[in-house]
């Protein structure tokens, strides 16, 4: 065992050292360090896919590192098992939530260590001790209501409960604020510091910096597996934070279109402390104002109005949202996760109902008409999860290839064979599919390559308005460049793009005009020329509040 | 501007490559192994349970697979009963498995086999003596299917409009359909003393005996090429129509169907009705080709039997097919083998096969994507 | 007079729904699909009848019974469980089994392709009348089934990791409940109960007859679900079906309603419950899913 030589008196809580992690080809973890004093609020950022969670998981047990050592409380712990994590005061709080909605508040906390007299399950002890711990941290909630009646907010008290519950010292906090209304961040953020006060070590995972700012103590930042910043909160920026969390990616992905607007970032150092000053932000978040070039009137269009989408648990996950696409242009729609952008774009599709607002392509009202009735109007739609909506993962690329115009490659209910298959060999010539055997199920290609034959499929169609979700998700580089190509190509032609990508890179390198979606609204609508990363991250994170709607 | 999707000159980073045919080929062997390794593992264990069997009654296993097997293949009656038998399996075997591909589990093929018996028999029974065979007996097996597309037609509408699970709805449905059956023909239309209906009027299908005598006294009889014929034809509306399109992709990734413009409801829906149609063609094996009037119970466990055809012939129809057969031929066998063991061996062996073809199938899978990962490393 | 004898009719008659359905709740309720119980049945008959036979002592038969229903219940446990076998087709499977493996033995034992020869059971020849079917302890044990399971389910530990297995099975396993483990012991457990069903019915008809369950285990499923999942439901629904049959039995001489359709209450009763045109049967979220 060695104690780290940099504090010998003092323990560190979590001493995280080159950690590597490998999910088979991709590096989720290349030398990752993490710090974390015990009795602080450690904040843990960077954007979607930066690392942070696989970290966190390795900390917590979940798994062991490919190389690197972990250290809790001076004690090297690399590669052990999430039991032990549990029993040395380690817990996680998932992002989703690991709770039996049908088990009341207590039944769920005391779960696998039920408290019992002869056989008996001691419920009145149960509750008494869940209320005890309440009591303790805090944390109210009601012990004998069933977890499926509470909301979101509190469905999180009990998991953190639960956690302490079991005994954790140190509690590492998954994205926590993903689902939380504002009131209840601001509930967490008071649970939190006093849990800090009480002793404990909190590790946050994050991409909101303006929930850093709020509470942390430290924040580490992360990009692409590895560790970028590491400073006191005090002594750090948003901005800064946000230009080391993007780093230099968005000049790699913008090549020429990026061109005006983001200057290069540059190199950061270790501490960033003061080196960017917060540029001024932008109020002007009126839908359609300046900056879109002349648009001709025959121009498709998708038109969106008052548009009012829900979810399962969300009654208004698109709560008003209203603009228009015209063709020649990328509409980007910005935001992080979980803001409405999937509620949005299925609602456009008709793959869920709008409960109130309307949907029109040009001249067409769409909003009540079904899937195809759009395709055969000129929607096309890349979905954003092309495993479960894009692609049927047994069927060949070819039958892949007309998936949702089934009905144009039919003939008298018959599939038109020799038109799939000469459509198949022209599309995977021109998309690059490989390998380039159409007859292949799609689940035998490369994430890049099944990619591929979503946009192939849907930029073949006669279409005039693209909704494209998350087009590059989970898709190699050089897939990523020629899917952004294939994007510019369309609006050369004449096609209206709706852009929804949680990044905010690729956004800012395609779109012509730049929406930020924000608690399913649209909180400022800005042209590309206007748009800077510090200005959008500030409404990304709701940190420029929704009060500039639009005038 | 946007009439034609003009093709853009491939992206710097496409190098051309070769075509990779090996691909495809080991694609399509690793799916071949994956339907077929779990039947055989399945007949071994069949196998050995079947050996057990024989000894605890202290026979010689080999004597009496001999025996079973004499009695089958071995001659022309022994033959002519297993294509009776295979002919109804046939049909509740590709009822089972027609819903099986639309994602829906079919266990109500029993109950739609009866009913489409009953519709057959009602229909020979209304048709004026002397009907031409021509007209009457395309009536009598458009009357079963549609006898059974009706029951099957409730658990789609249900399971469409109220996420009803049609697991238990077609169970639930076997009872009512049995025994709402069983009491229109003893309370109304039972021949006097017995529990089936009076003889059809028209619409009787020959046996092959009739111009094959070698099959004299065995029961097989014409209805045994409707079976094929619709065998053929699932094939080809799965794999040569729109609609099989679409209703295999709800079997598959519903989401994804529902994101390609199909209608999932809809196709449940139709799914159930086609099954319950092909379940309920399954009647006129024993009703225009056999019987000639519909008995009460007739269906004795052949829609049940159809969940093991459908599952050992992995879900295709020429699967199907030959699971009818093999199946046909253990019941068929197991009267040949009495002398010497129980003919309720075989109904253990069905058992057997049903339970060890249901748990190989994870464990096949499973093992051929581990040694797949272990070949690409 | 003829109020009791319903009454009492009711009772024995809901004796094997209510075993079954005590033992498919349990079963169920930690997520794995009961379509077994009618098997569990009908084996438990079938050992009942051998020990009850062989040994004369209808006790013997009792524990014979249970070990059938323990062997029955692991088969499924392990096909599903271990195997991870669709859990219809194993329900199926192990249903077809029983019957095959019963008429063999039936042929192997008794030399017989329809019945046993008569066994002993509780209720001799010389206690009869009215109250007779209370002197069979199994007639107590199958009224106290149903509370017992309530109490396991409701108020043990054990209960609580069965509910939150078949509703959530990743979040028992994070806070280190063996979900395998919970779901061997329900399923096993279920094979118990049900045969016990099995073993009343031997015993109380003194012989072992060729599918003698006749369907029962799969009233006990539509009790099950027409009861919500819920025991003390469940087993009023195992009462209420019981009642249909004595109904029709006490009015067979009036010939009111053909007996065909007292027949299908139950079935009919289950569709509108999952139909939910009388408030929605929901099943335990994680039931028939392999993880």
């Amino acid at each position: 065992m060695t104690l780290p030589p940099a504090s010998p008196a003092i323990a560190r809580a979590i001493a995280a050292v080159g950690v590597v992690k490998h999910f088979g080809s991709v590096a989720a973890n290349r030398g990752a360090t993490l710090d974390v004093a015990p009795r602080e609020i450690h904040a843990l950022v960077g954007e979607n896919g930066a690392g942070k969670s696989t970290l966190m998981r390795i900390v917590s047990g979940m798994f062991p590192p490919d190389a690197g050592t972990i250290h809790v409380n001076d004690r090297d712990v690399t590669g052990w098992t999430t039991d032990a994590a549990i029993a040395a005061g380690v817990g996680m709080v998932h992002q989703h939530f690991m709770l039996v909605p049908t088990l009341t508040v207590a039944e769920n906390i005391v779960l696998g260590h039920e408290p019992s007299r002869r056989g008996v399950f001691d419920r009145a002890r149960a509750v008494k001790d869940v209320e005890a711990l309440t009591e303790r941290t805090g944390l109210r909630v009601d012990a004998n209501r069933r977890v499926s009646s509470l909301s979101v907010g509190e469905a999180q008290r009990v998991e953190i409960l639960r956690t302490i519950f079991r005994g954790a010292r140190i509690l590492l906090l998954d994205e926590p604020t993903a689902v939380l209304s504002p009131p209840e961040i601001h509930d967490l953020w008071r649970i939190l510091r006093r849990l800090r006060d009480d002793g404990a070590t909190v590790v946050l995972i994050t991409h909101k910096l303006d929930e850093v700012m709020d509470v942390s103590d430290m924040v580490t930042v992360m990009r692409q597996g590895e560790t970028i910043v590491r400073t006191p909160t005090r002594d750090t920026t948003p901005a800064a934070l946000a230009r080391a969390m993007v780093g230099r990616e968005v000049a790699l992905a913008g090549a020429t279109a990026v061109a005006v607007g983001a200057a290069p970032a540059a190199p950061i150092p270790f501490n960033p402390a003061g080196t960017t000053q917060n540029r001024a932000i932008s109020r002007d978040a009126t839908p359609l104002s300046g900056g879109v070039r002349a648009v001709s009137p025959s121009a498709p269009t998708l038109t969106v109005r008052d548009l009012v989408v829900p979810s399962a648990r969300n009654v208004r996950a698109v709560d008003g949202v209203t603009f228009t696409a015209i063709g020649g242009e990328i509409f980007g729609i910005a935001g992080v996760e979980g803001n409405g952008q999937t509620e949005l774009i299925e609602a456009l599709a008709g793959l869920r109902r709008a409960t109130s607002g309307s949907i029109h392509l040009g001249a067409h009202d769409i909003t009540r008409d079904p899937v195809r009735t759009r395709v055969d109007h000129g929607l096309s739609h890349v979905p954003e999860d092309r495993h479960r909506r894009g692609l049927i993962l047994e069927y060949s690329i070819a039958d892949n290839l007309v998936l949702g115009a089934q009905h144009q490659y039919s003939r008298r209910g018959v599939m038109d064979r020799d038109r799939i298959a000469a459509n198949a060999t022209e599309r995977v010539a021109a998309f690059d599919i490989r390998p380039p055997d159409a007859s292949l199920p799609a689940r035998a290609l490369s994430g890049g390559n099944q990619q591929k034959i979503v946009i192939a499929r849907e930029m073949k169609r006669n279409f005039s308005v693209l909704l494209a979700a998350q087009p590059t998700r989970g898709v190699d580089v050089g897939a990523i460049e020629q899917i952004h190509d294939r994007l510019r190509a369309a609006r050369a032609e004449g096609k209206a793009i709706v852009l929804v990508s949680a990044e905010l890179s690729e956004v800012m390198a395609l779109s012509d005009r730049i929406a930020v979606m924000y608690g399913g609204r649209f909180v400022a609508v800005v042209t590309r020329a206007e748009a800077t990363e510090e200005i959008l991250g500030r409404y990304m994170t709701g940190a420029a509040g929704t009060a500039g709607g639009a005038t | 501007m946007s009439t034609s999707a003009t093709p853009l000159p491939p992206a710097a980073s496409a190098a051309p490559q070769p075509p990779r045919p090996v691909a495809g080929q080991r694609g399509m062997r690793s799916a071949l192994e994956e339907a077929l390794l779990p039947p055989l593992v399945a007949l071994l264990i069949a196998l050995v349970v079947g050996d057990i069997l024989i000894l605890t009654f202290g026979e010689s296993p080999r004597q009496v697979y001999r025996l079973l097997i004499e009695g089958t293949w071995g001659n022309p009656y022994g033959l002519g009963q297993v294509l009776f038998k295979a002919t109804t399996l046939i049909f509740t075997g590709l009822a089972v498995s027609l819903g099986l591909r639309a994602g829906l589990f079919n266990i109500g093929a029993e109950s739609q086999l009866a009913a489409g018996g009953f519709a057959a028999a009602v229909a020979g029974l209304t048709l004026a003596a002397g009907t031409p065979a021509i007209i009457a007996i395309p009536l009598c097996i458009l009357a079963a299917a549609a006898g059974g597309a009706a029951v099957g037609a409730i658990p789609g509408v249900l399971k469409a409009r109220f996420g009803a699970h049609e697991v238990i709805v077609t169970i639930m449905l076997n009872f009512i359909v049995l025994a709402f059956l069983n009491w229109i023909v003893a309370a109304r239309m039972a021949v006097p003393e017995t529990l089936h209906t009076a003889e059809m009027r028209a619409g009787t299908v020959p046996r092959l005996a009739d111009s094959m005598g070698a099959f004299h006294g065995s029961a097989a009889n014409w209805t045994i090429l409707v079976a094929l014929a619709a065998a053929g034809l699932v094939w080809w509306y799965l794999e040569r129509t729109r609609a099989g399109y679409e209703l295999r992709a709800v079997g598959l990734q519903p989401d994804a169907a529902e994101y390609g413009g199909v209608r999932v409801g809809g196709v449940w829906i139709r799914a159930m009705m086609f099954a319950g149609a092909l379940a309920g063609l399954g009647g006129i094996n024993q009703v225009l080709g056999y019987k000639h009037y519909y008995e009460d119970a007739f269906t004795g466990g052949a829609g049940f039997l159809g969940i093991a055809v459908a599952l050992v012939g992995r879900n295709h129809p020429l699967g199907v097919v030959l699971a009818a057969l093999f199946f046909a031929t253990l019941s068929q066998g197991g009267l040949a083998i009495h002398a010497l063991v129980p003919k309720q061996m075989v109904e253990v062996l069905q058992g057997i096969v049903i339970l060890a073809v249901a748990t190989s199938v994870p464990e096949v899978r499973r093992l051929l994507r581990e040694s797949a990962a272990r070949g690409v490393r | 007079m003829i109020v009791l004898a319903f009454l009492i009719q009711t009772l024995r008659i809901s004796i094997p729904y209510l075993f079954a359905a005590s033992g498919g709740v349990i079963a169920e309720r930690a997520g794995v699909v009961s379509l077994t119980l009618e098997g569990f049945m009908l084996t438990g008959a079938f050992t009942a009848t051998l020990g009850a036979y062989y040994s004369g002592d209808p006790w013997v038969g009792v524990l014979c019974g249970v070990a059938g229903g323990l062997l029955a219940g692991t088969l499924h446990a392990i096909a599903s469980i271990r195997y991870r076998a669709d859990q219809i087709v194993v329900g199926i499977a192990v249903n077809l089994l029983a019957v095959g493996i019963t008429r063999f033995f039936l042929r192997l034992f008794f030399e017989s392709s329809s019945n046993s020869p008569r066994i002993p059971g509780f209720a001799g020849e010389e206690t009869s009348g009215l109250f007779a079917p209370f002197a069979d302890p199994l007639v107590w044990l199958g009224l106290l089934a149903i509370p017992a399971v309530a109490f396991l389910i409701g108020r043990t530990p054990f209960g609580l990791r069965v509910r939150a297995v078949g509703e959530h099975p990743e979040a028992a396993t994070t806070v280190g409940v063996n979900v395998p483990r919970v779901r061997y012991a329900a399923v096993i457990l279920s094979g118990v109960l049900a045969s016990l069903g099995g073993v009343y019915l031997a015993l109380d008809q003194h012989q072992f007859t060729d599918q003698m369950t006749a369907g029962r285990g799969f009233i006990a499923l539509a009790a099950i679900i027409f009861g919500r999942w819920d025991p003390a439901r469940a087993g009023i629904a195992c009462l209420l079906f019981a009642a249909a049959e004595s109904l029709q039995i006490q009015l067979q001489t009036v010939q009111a309603i053909p007996s065909q359709f007292v027949s299908m209450i139950p079935y009919v009763l289950t569709i509108v419950a999952l139909a939910g045109v009388v408030g929605r049967a929901v099943p335990p979220a994680a039931l028939g899913k392999a993880d």
